[in-house]
Parts: C-alpha cells; structure tokens; sequence
C-alpha cells in the first residue's frame, strides 16, 4: 500500500464524506429519536409502526415541569378562556395542574453537583498536577501510580462501603457528599491529564518569570496557567461528562433534596401511565449543559486530546 | 552593573556532584565565557548565580552582596535562555514589558522603555506581534530585549545563539558583543563552542567534570592551557602532545625527544614518568636542517592554509602550513619547533609545569 501527501481524488473524498456522515447518522439517530419523542402526543410515541411524521406538541413538555391531578365533570364543562396556555393544554385530557414537579430541582441538583466537582477536581488536580511535575515529591512514581489505581475498579464497586460511610458521616443525600464523592473519584484522572499536559510545558518560561521577579506562585498562574489551558478545559469535559451522566452511585446515595436528573428522569415514567414524551423531553434537557459546555470549549477539547502527538 | 564573585561554589544532585569546588572573580563590565563540554556543570554553575538552583555549599557575591541562597526575583539578574523561553500566551511588546511591571512600574513609563530598547535592538516594528511568528533572529532580540530592559545587575546568558543556524550565529555574536560594548554590562556567557568563546569573551573559565580547569584571557589560556584537556578543547585542531617518558627537572632549557635534543622554556619544577610535550599545529614549522622526522601520512586542503598529518616515533601529530607549500603523502620531513611556544604536561595528572613562559596565567580552579 502506498500513501501520496497528494490532494486526494474526488471519489476518495466523496468515500470518506460518506463514511462520516453515515456515522454520525448512526450515533445521532438515537439522540434525534429522543429528541423528537419529546415533541410527540403520548399516542404517538407509542404508535406502531413508529411516527416520523407527527403533530408536534409541547404535552411532554408541560407534563414533565407539573404535577397534575384528574378534573371532576363539573369543573371540565366550565370554559375558562383566561388561564394560561399550558393549563388550556392540560385541560383539554382533563386535568388541572396543581403544581410544580421536582423535574427542575433535580436538574439544578445535577448542574451544582456536576459543575462543582468538576470545579474541585480541576482546582485539585492542576496543584497537584503541578507538584508533580516539577518538584521533587518523594515517592513520586509510586504517589502517581497509586492515585491512578483508584480508577482500576467501576467505582460502583465501592458502593457499598461509601455507603455506610456516608449514612455515618452525614452525607447521605447532600450536595456536599455528591461533590465530594465525584471529585474523588475524578481527581484520578485530572490528576494525571494535566500532569502530562504540564510537563509539555518548558520549565524555562517558569524560570524566566522567577528570574523577571515574579514569585513561584505568580509564576503559576501567570505563565503555567494560560499556557495549561488546553489541556485543563479537555480534563474539565471529561470531568464534567462523568459526574454529570452517573447514575448507579447517585441512585444508591440521593433520594431527596440532593437528588440528581439521572435517577430522577426514569421516575417520570410511573407518574399518570407511561409517559414517554415526558421522559423524552426531561433527557433533552438533561443533555443541552454537557453540549454547550464542550461546544464551548471544542477548539480546547480537539487540541487537547490531540496533545503531543505532534511536536510543535 | 556588578562583580560576581564565586566562591568555593559545589552543587550536588543527589550522589552525583555537577560542581566541585569552584572560584573565580568576574570583574565588572566584563564579557565573561564559561566554556566547557555539555555536562561539565556550566549551565549549573550560571543557574546558581541566576538562583534557579540553590548551591549546596558555597558562596556567591553579586556586588559584594551574599545572594547564595536567595531566590532568583531577588537578585536583580537577568538571564537568556537557549530556547529563548518568550512568554508564548503574550505579544513581544508584552514579552518585553514583563519584568518591568513586575517592579511595579507605570504602564507609560513601561511602554517608553520597551520602545526604547526595541529601537537598540531594532525590533520597534514588531512589538505588536505573537511571539510565535518570529524568525529565530527575532526571537533572540526579544529574549534580550526583555533581559535589557530591566538595567539588571548582570546578564546570564545559557547558550543564547545555540538554537540559531550557523550563519546567523556568526551575525549575532557580533551584534552581542557590539551590544555588550555599548551597555558595559557584566555578561556571563555559557557556551560548548570554544571559538564562540575565544571569538567574544574579555575572560574564559574553562570547566570539565564539574572542576575549573583554566581560567583567564582567551590568549592566555590558547597560548598556554593549564591542562591536558584545556589544550585539546581549545583549538581546531588541538594542541598536539608528544609523550614521551623520562624525567624532567626544575631549570631543564631542553628536553631529549627520542634522542633528539628540544629546547624548551625553562621549568620551574620537575616531573617523571610519562611526559607530554604540547605544541600547537600553527607552531610546527617544517625544517630539513632539523633531526626530528615525521612522516606525512595525510594533507587536508583548507583555502589559505592546509592541515599536514604525520606520524612521529612519539604519536601522530597535525601541523599547519601554508597551502602554496606542495607536500606529499609518504614523503618523511624535518620538524623544527619554535621553544618560545612549547608546553610540557605531566601524564598522569594532565597538568601543565609551570616554566618560565606560563608561569604567569597558570590558575587552576
């Protein structure tokens, strides 16, 4: 087999052009389903065969923001032109909407708990990171082989003894131990991206500021930081991904006020039938802050994860 | 602008030791070389002047003052790095102004001083520029604009040309020293390449395996090395050595060279054992009359003049000619050598005796 550095032909692109779209069809049909699902009646998220064309409806929407309860006959023969369009909506199946549902709660849960210890594993893992990589710790090799070593097992693993740690400590069910438990267990892996990120980093542009009469810290932050910042916003979407999609240690440990959306959404299901374009309409949302955390930080996440691969 | 004084400055990592010992006096305004193979702790020895590493025993004084163990942003010194270390998140005019707004210093007063120093240079043009567009050259500016602009006490530079191409090179080792000439700023240059050194240095500390080996006027140290080593290091080609062994003594005018009779400068101590006579290729000068034969074995061309290679009963040696003189391989010839330029080495030790003719610039460290 040969490889030319040449332009490559028409057909070559039009083959490759292909093979992407096609797989970026087959990872998005199941987004785009869900997405779609959402804007569909109960009826016709569960038709059969499956609608591609249906009237779009807000229904799974309103449904999954309220809690509603059954009219009686009376209050439904009485019009009432002057409520809001989303109680017209409700009423048109017979209900009434007697509240807020906890959908938004749980979602601010997930956006304190995923965004913080996303925070506190970047703010963690760049000191250490940096400690790392340019004093002499003691025990080095080992200190970042053990910190590795704590991802070798599903953390679901340790479920159980967390457990009843966190029953005895208190920190059942609260922000604070969600935080706590999610930076842990992502420290391992801030720790050792951006350790490789900052040894990539000459040490000269430290010493240079030093000897420019700036102190080790200013240093730090000065000169390391925005030059670490490719590789600190990469480790922050992969941070930010894992502590925002968990779901197995967040169903062991919330159940109320701490609750994140991952076990909250499946329990919109048995809330007045199967409502399946509520449970659609609540995983949209739930995936709109992952997508325009990374679109946000894409240029970084695409530099980052390309990082040393090519020599500048 | 500073005197830096060396004193007895060691510097271990762990088990291995990267300086042993060290001292010398770089007077002020000096353009001062620390020249040496890679390994032979120069870089160390300047980063411990710059405070980037701490000695483990010594002293060191910048203007009298004991700064040792202080840390480099206490020093007032600016240093130049071989990869030239520009702040690469930062414009060049930024790149420049760094120190200064360390000091606290106005950003009009700033701005006035980066345009100042970037005239010297010539570089005003590309103040607003990112670093990472620059050409080599440019780049080499910057990094100096930036130590310039501070007026620091001593300019420590790490190999600043190594990164350039060899003709470029040529060009800013002129303009260093040109600059250098015009501020009279104490320089420290470290540097592999002894004619870099020879060619810019008032004064060369010449240093291997972490020891001072010679340290004096580029002339001095060319004309009479201390030791073995600083007379193969200095040189293209080399000091040529003639072993032989016997027994020298103080006040010997010649010594016997397989039975032939050399005049020598006039020793002030003896020695015995293996013996080295050092004489410099440009020194051998090719005489019928004379009964000390070489036979040619190789010539190398070189423009002006040409390298003749010959074999002797004392090893093989390099003399230089002129090239108009026609040589030919094989042919045996006379060589005559000038006694005012001889140097005699003890084998073992590698270290020059002193005599009448280097008595005076012999300096060990």
């Amino acid at each position: 087999m040969s490889f030319s550095v040449t332009e490559p032909s028409r057909r070559q692109k039009w083959i490759a052009g292909s093979l992407v779209v096609g797989y970026a069809l087959i990872t998005l049909i199941p987004l785009l389903w869900i997405i779609a699902t959402g804007f569909k009646s109960s009826a016709d998220s569960i038709a059969y065969p499956p609608k591609v064309v249906f009237q779009p409806t807000v229904e799974g929407y309103v449904n999954l923001f309220t809690t509603q309860t059954r009219m009686g006959e009376d209050l439904r023969a009485e019009p009432r032109e002057d409520l809001p369009w989303y109680e017209q909506l409700v009423r048109e199946k017979g209900n009434t909407i007697v509240g807020a549902s906890r959908y938004s709660e749980r979602f601010f849960n997930s956006v304190i708990i995923g965004f913080g210890s996303t925070f506190f594993a970047i703010l963690l893992g760049t000191m250490a990171a940096y400690a790392f990589s340019r004093f002499r710790v003691p025990l080095k090799d080992d200190l970042l082989f053990f910190i590795l070593s704590t991802r070798m097992m599903p953390p679901i693993a340790v479920a159980v003894p967390i457990f009843l740690m966190f029953r005895n400590l208190g920190l059942s069910d609260t922000h604070a131990g969600m935080i706590l438990l999610y930076t842990a267990i992502n420290l391992s892996l801030s720790v050792w991206l951006i350790n490789g990120f900052i040894d990539e980093i000459p040490v000269e542009y430290e010493e240079a500021a030093l000897i420019d009469g700036y102190t080790r810290f200013q240093a730090f932050y000065k000169v390391v930081l925005p030059q670490a910042t490719t590789g600190i916003a990469s480790t922050a979407i992969f941070c930010l991904i894992f502590a925002w999609n968990e779901y197995a240690l967040a169903v062991l440990l919330t159940s109320g006020t701490a609750q994140t959306a991952p076990p909250f959404i499946p329990t919109i299901i048995g809330v007045g039938g199967q409502d399946w374009p509520a449970v659609a309409a609540g995983a949209t949302i739930f995936l709109v802050p992952v997508m325009v955390f990374t679109i946000l930080l894409r240029k970084h996440l695409l530099r980052g994860i390309t990082f040393g691969a090519v020599r500048k | 602008m500073a005197q830096i004084d060396i004193k007895n400055v060691r510097k271990e990592f762990g088990t291995f030791t990267a300086v042993q010992s060290s001292s010398f006096t770089i007077e002020d305004g000096e353009f001062f070389m620390l020249l040496g193979p890679s390994g032979c702790g120069k870089t160390t020895t300047l980063r411990m002047m710059a405070g980037l590493e701490l000695p483990t025993s010594g002293e060191i004084y910048i203007d009298g003052e004991e700064v040792g163990m202080k840390p480099a942003s206490e020093r007032d010194i600016a240093f130049v790095f071989q990869m030239f270390a520009l702040y690469p998140h930062m414009k060049v005019g930024q790149n420049m102004a760094y120190p200064l707004r360390s000091q606290g210093m106005s950003k009009a007063d700033t701005n006035k001083r980066v345009l100042e120093v970037a005239r010297i240079l010539g570089i005003e043009n590309i103040l607003g520029m990112s670093v990472g567009g620059l050409s080599g050259g440019d780049r080499q500016r910057v990094a100096l604009g930036r130590a310039i602009v501070r007026e620091p006490k001593a300019f420590l530079m790490d190999e600043p040309l190594g990164a350039l191409d060899a003709e470029f090179r040529e060009h800013m080792s002129e303009e260093l020293r040109a600059l250098h000439d015009r501020m009279g700023a104490t320089t420290v240059y470290v540097t592999h390449d002894q004619l870099e050194a020879m060619q810019m240095g008032d004064k060369i500390v010449v240093m291997n395996h972490g020891v001072v080996e010679q340290f004096g006027k580029p002339q001095d140290i060319y004309n009479w090395p201390a030791t073995k080593f600083v007379a193969q290091f200095i040189g293209s080609p080399p000091m040529n050595f003639l072993d032989f062994k016997g027994k020298v003594a103080a006040g010997d005018k010649s010594i016997k060279l397989n039975d032939i009779e050399i005049e020598i400068p006039v020793l002030k101590t003896g020695a015995e054992g293996e013996i080295s006579l050092g004489v410099r290729p440009e020194h051998i000068h090719f005489s019928d009359k004379s009964n000390y034969k070489g036979r040619v074995v190789a010539t190398e061309y070189l423009g002006t003049n040409q390298l003749v290679t010959l074999e002797t009963a004392n090893g093989t040696i390099k003399a230089r000619t002129e090239s108009t003189k026609l040589i030919k391989t094989g042919e045996t010839i006379g060589l005559a050598f000038d006694a005012r330029t001889l140097s005699i080495f003890e084998g073992e030790s590698g270290l020059a005796l002193p005599s009448q003719a280097n008595e005076g610039v012999l300096q060990h460290g």
